[in-house]
């Protein structure tokens, strides 16, 4: 049995029965899901290291008209990454959300969100990534909105208007390019090129939807609001894994035209605009006073390593581009892996103090150390200290950077984890303040803390074990030759 | 100019037309009424487009269809967030900033 | 994986599940955390002497792990590692248990003696670093590992410390990561082997490896607190004395000064350092800092912002040995990485034990405390005297060497900074000694604990008067085999035989 369409099918399935359970049940009936929709995500890699690329074609209808599902190495990787962030985070919501009204809507849209991003990761074609993106939006707007809040309703409208304008400008790319070549597979793509001029719009039409929808400086004015107001796990999920959707469609789009394709002008903007993030994400991050606000722009500013990606493979030596590719992907990991912890363990620490002001986190570090733990592990990775994957992913950008002459990468990439080091540590400072303080904390329980500190560990673990997760991560794609 | 380039540039000011009234707008409704108009002028474009010279093809058909789909749904998740929006603060526009 | 690779590893892991271990345990297990600590400390010790008699007897111990293609991770034990390893592990012993007795009745001691340990661990993989990238690795490490520490008190001012700490160290680790990102670059991994790797390089790249060598040692000059950017170490005083013994002896500042006798000696090799014409500059650097740190300490009335800033002088004794290329000054820098160690965390326990016994920070308040603190007074005199330079004890030894080696060399003007400099020492710490033993009590003793004590408590002036006697030994004893000179000399010898 293909596990591909599974993969879609399941989750979605998952949705509609979870959605049919009554609210006290729907907890635990998605707790008891997870196992066999986490089951078949390891399917693919095993296949793909044995057997190469898989691929689909759901009723045996082949592309134009058909939808064709596959998976290299990198999609595989993803699917497994999205099963290994949504786990811990459904575990916590589990908790956190116990008999509270969001419970309801909660986990019909997260296995919702789930079929739209498996069914991203393993799109072969251009029309089926929109069908995606834009059922991951609706899905992500709808969790935002769960919270209820007043902010994170404006916040939900503020995304939602984003992500619509992304995926129509993303969608008008879609067809000047079904126009120019009559077909929208991306294996189509790279006999063409991005030599005619209507691919070239094209594909800069869908890029600038895309870069909407993955709130890319300057254009991430929704992303703060809706990831600092919305309910702790669904903030989680949202910067670990649904704003790498479009990233992912967007590299992609231009690995699919050919390494080459990319004007380096355009390269090189997106690459400006990335450090433009880097900085004002960090600084921005340093100015709040609420801490979930805090973590959003943090990520804000971690989007912005990722575009590193483009002038790095653009116009540089092999050596340099695998390079670029092995450490962006594996920043993407470990972003997500960190990230996720680090809403986890925030939500955790306002959840202990009542409050979401970092100033009042006066005294945690005495009498809650544990959720501050996880929220330093995650904050290592993020940083970029080592030992940690978010370590790696740097070292590995400043040798692309180093080796293809693009030296200008390298204050950015230090620059930025100074700045988050700065933001982290004002976090920490607040909580080791002794004196007088309270001494009474809510106490988080035991799944909360446990999914928190599990994710942070991993991204720290993939500081010694990224060896293989990157060859997986490499196989069947642009850059399986090595690095 | 054939029948179906005059589609097709129909969509792109359609879309054009949309576009600016996302833009302009504050009041969310009317955002709203421009993101359908624009979707509409997006839908035009890509079955306008696609059959110059060649004849009628099914596959962009097929498209429109699932993105009118998705379109109506995106529109109604919005109508249901505006009106809890509207009922929770009585605005019927975002707030500047935040 | 055979034993022998895997006995670093577990040197280094020791201490890491012993943090681990506190970590977990709850506050108010007192006596078990203090077992688990002292046994912990104790197996260390154990492994680490195993390790050394076989590195004696020749053997090698390595453990090589590939992190990503073209970097590993790698614990070598080899004889420069090895004597930094023992230096640590037995001081760790001494202020553990020196911590034990000095945060009874203070709170958070899960956190303090989880991170000390992270602390150690940090400390013994840097000296077991078998390349530049694992040696980063842990010198990262033990900046986080050190930051709750000199910001465990929780105060403003602490956390001040803390940050202005950690904006120095991470701003000079950023520095030495762009240093060795790029000589990676050029290179590829290098490991600690004498220069072995750029010595083959083309000549063109000279000026870039120069520029690489001027990064690695403004990366690692920060923790080494060379003289611009010595600014944290007087501002992290505010953390508890066993912290700052532990961060002046032995981990922060003697970590930046390991870090740069290995970029010397390891990594360019002291032919290729000597063709970039790069030691002399730094030399210079080295004698600057000795000279201002001397005359600031002078300028000092808080005993421990005077050893801090006596601290920053000494340090750079070490890299002043290094500078020297002969044998002998090397010698006389190395075996002070060992000797200021002993010194400087006896007068820094002192410190505390006047601090804690009877609330005195001040060099006005010593007046008559010798009486009062018989046997704290007789180490920190040792200490002092030792610092000074007196012989026989260690500090002489260390001035000898370094004075030879400045004439073998033909620099004259490093002994005058030598005789100077330890005029200068007298010039700041004569004057406490007079306070200490000459002068009588002029005021009642600003707050007073262990009365029933005729010093200080046990565990106070333990491993006080411990560290004293090794000052004496290390002095007296230092052409005997296995003493800290011995040692040294095996290290360096190899370096300068063909």
């Amino acid at each position: 049995m293909n596990p591909l369409p599974w993969l879609v099918a399941l989750p979605l399935i998952g949705a509609l029965v979870v959605f049919l359970l009554p609210v006290r049940w729907r907890a635990s009936g998605s707790l008891a899901l997870l196992v066999p929709v986490g089951f078949v995500s390891i399917r693919p890699l095993a296949s793909i290291l044995s057997q190469g690329t898989q691929s689909h074609a759901p009723g045996g209808w082949i592309a134009p008209l058909g939808i064709g599902l596959q998976a290299d190495g990198f999609a595989a990787g993803m699917v497994i990454l999205t099963a290994l962030v949504i786990v811990p985070c459904s575990i916590h919501a589990a908790r956190s959300l116990r008999g509270k009204p969001a419970e309801e809507g909660f986990w019909p849209l997260l296995w919702f969100m789930w079929a739209a991003l498996n069914s991203i990761w393993l799109s072969a074609d251009l029309f089926n990534l929109y069908v995606g993106i834009e059922l991951l939006g609706l899905a992500a707007v709808g969790l935002v909105a769960l919270a209820g809040s007043v902010q994170s309703l404006a916040a939900a409208m503020r995304y939602l208007l984003a992500a619509l304008l992304g995926s129509l400008v993303y969608l008008i790319g879609v067809a000047l390019i079904y126009a120019a070549l009559g077909s929208l597979a991306l294996a189509d793509l790279k006999a063409y090129g991005s030599g005619q001029p209507t691919i070239l719009i094209a594909s800069v039409l869908m890029t600038f939807g895309l870069l909407l929808k993955t709130a890319l400086f300057p254009l991430h004015g929704w992303l703060p609001p809706a990831h600092g107001s919305a309910l702790t796990p669904v903030s989680a999920l949202l910067s670990a894994l649904v704003i790498k959707a479009s990233l992912c469609m967007l590299i992609r789009l231009w690995m699919s035209l050919g390494p080459e394709a990319m004007p380096v002008v355009l390269a090189w903007t997106l690459g400006l605009m990335g450090a433009g993030a880097v900085f004002w994400g960090g600084w921005m991050a340093l100015r709040q006073t609420r801490l979930k606000r805090l973590v959003a722009y943090s990520t804000v500013a971690q989007i912005g390593l990722l575009f590193l990606f483009f002038p790095l493979v653009t116009g540089t030596p092999a050596t340099a581009a695998a390079l670029a590719w092995d450490g962006t992907v594996l920043m993407l990991v470990s972003h997500a892996f960190a990230k996720a912890a680090m809403f986890l363990a925030a939500g955790n620490l306002v959840f202990a103090i009542g409050s979401e002001q970092i100033a009042d986190l006066n005294g945690v570090c005495r009498f809650r150390p544990f959720s501050l733990l996880s929220f330093g592990v995650a904050g290592i990775s993020l940083t970029g200290l080592p030992p940690s994957g978010g370590f790696i992913a740097k070292w590995l950008l400043m040798q692309s950077a180093l080796a293809s002459g693009q030296w200008i990468w390298l204050p950015v990439l230090l620059g930025g984890g100074l700045l988050s080091a700065a933001y982290v540590i004002r976090v920490l400072g607040n909580a080791m303040v002794e004196g007088p303080v309270r001494d009474r904390f809510e106490a988080p329980s035991l799944p909360l803390e446990l999914s928190a500190l599990a994710l942070g560990c991993v991204s720290l673990v993939l500081g010694f074990a990224a060896r293989a997760p990157l060859a997986w991560l490499r196989a069947g794609g642009p850059f399986a030759g090595g690095g | 100019m054939s029948t179906a380039a005059l589609y097709a540039w129909a969509g792109v000011a359609l879309s054009m037309l949309g576009l600016f009234g996302f833009i302009v707008h504050r009041h969310l409704i009317r955002r709203l009424l421009a993101y359908n108009i624009m979707g509409s002028g997006c839908f035009l474009l890509l079955v306008g487009l696609s059959q110059d010279g060649r004849g009628v093809d099914p596959v962009p058909q097929a498209l429109v269809l699932t993105g009118i789909v998705v379109t109506v749904a995106s529109t109604a998740l919005a109508l249901v967030i505006f009106r809890r929006w509207f009922r929770v603060s009585g605005e019927s526009v975002l707030p500047e900033e935040v | 994986m055979d034993a022998q690779a895997l006995l670093p590893l577990s040197v280094v892991s020791t201490s890491l599940v012993a943090a681990a271990g506190i970590f977990l345990l709850r506050e108010h297990r007192h006596r078990l955390r203090t077992n688990f600590n002292l046994a912990a400390a104790l197996i260390k010790l154990a492994l680490v002497v195993g390790m050394a008699l076989g590195v004696l007897a020749g053997n090698t111990y390595e453990f090589r792990f590939p992190l990503v293609e073209g970097i590993s991770f790698v614990l070598r034990a080899d004889a420069l590692g090895l004597m930094f390893t023992v230096l640590s592990s037995v001081l760790w012993l001494f202020t553990t248990i020196y911590a034990i007795g000095y945060l009874e009745k203070s709170p958070n001691r899960s956190r303090f003696f989880g991170f000390f340990s992270l602390c150690v661990a940090s400390t013994v993989g840097l000296a077991l670093a078998g390349n530049l990238i694992t040696f980063f690795l842990f010198y990262e490490l033990l900046t986080l590992s050190t930051y709750p520490l000199v910001a465990h008190r929780g105060t403003a001012k602490a956390l001040h410390a803390g940050n202005v700490y950690l904006a120095y160290t991470l701003s000079g680790g950023m520095v030495l990561l762009l240093g060795i990102a790029v000589l990676h670059g050029l290179a590829g991994e290098v490991d600690f082997a004498a220069g072995s790797g750029l010595r083959v390089l083309d000549p063109a790249l000279d000026p870039m490896l120069t520029i690489v060598f001027v990064l690695l040692i403004a990366g690692l000059g920060v923790k080494a607190a060379l003289l611009p950017l010595h600014g944290w170490l007087p501002i992290a005083m505010v953390a508890p004395a066993p912290v700052s013994a532990l961060l002046h002896a032995v981990a922060v500042v003697k970590a930046g000064a390991f870090g740069i006798v290995r970029v010397v000696y390891d990594v360019y090799g002291t032919e290729l350092a000597w063709r970039l014409e790069v030691l002399e500059p730094l030399g210079w650097l080295a004698a600057a800092t000795i000279l201002y740190g001397s005359i600031r300490a002078l300028a000092q009335n808080d005993l421990k912002r005077r050893l801090a800033f006596s601290t920053v002088s000494q340090v750079s004794y070490i890299i002043l040995g290094l500078t020297l290329l002969s044998p002998i000054g090397m010698a006389g820098g190395l075996v002070h990485l060992l000797h200021q160690g002993l010194m400087k965390i006896t007068l820094f326990f002192c410190a505390g034990n006047y601090a804690e016994t009877l609330g005195v920070h001040h060099i006005d308040h010593l007046d008559g405390i010798g009486r009062r603190m018989p046997a704290t007074s007789t180490a920190f005199t040792i200490g002092a005297f030792g610092m000074i330079g007196v012989p026989p004890l260690a500090g002489f030894v260390t001035k000898w060497y370094l004075g030879i080696g400045a004439l073998a060399d033909g620099k004259g003007w490093v002994l005058a900074v030598l005789i100077v400099s330890a005029m200068l020492n007298a010039a700041y710490f004569l004057p406490v000694l007079h306070r200490i033993w000459f002068r009588s009590q002029s005021a009642p003793w600003p707050a007073e604990q262990y009365q029933q004590h005729r010093d200080t408590h046990p565990w106070l002036l333990l491993p006080t008067l411990v560290t004293a006697v090794f000052c004496i030994v290390a002095g007296v004893f230092a052409a005997v085999p296995f003493s800290p000179l011995h040692w040294v000399e095996i290290v360096v010898l190899p370096g300068y035989l063909p």
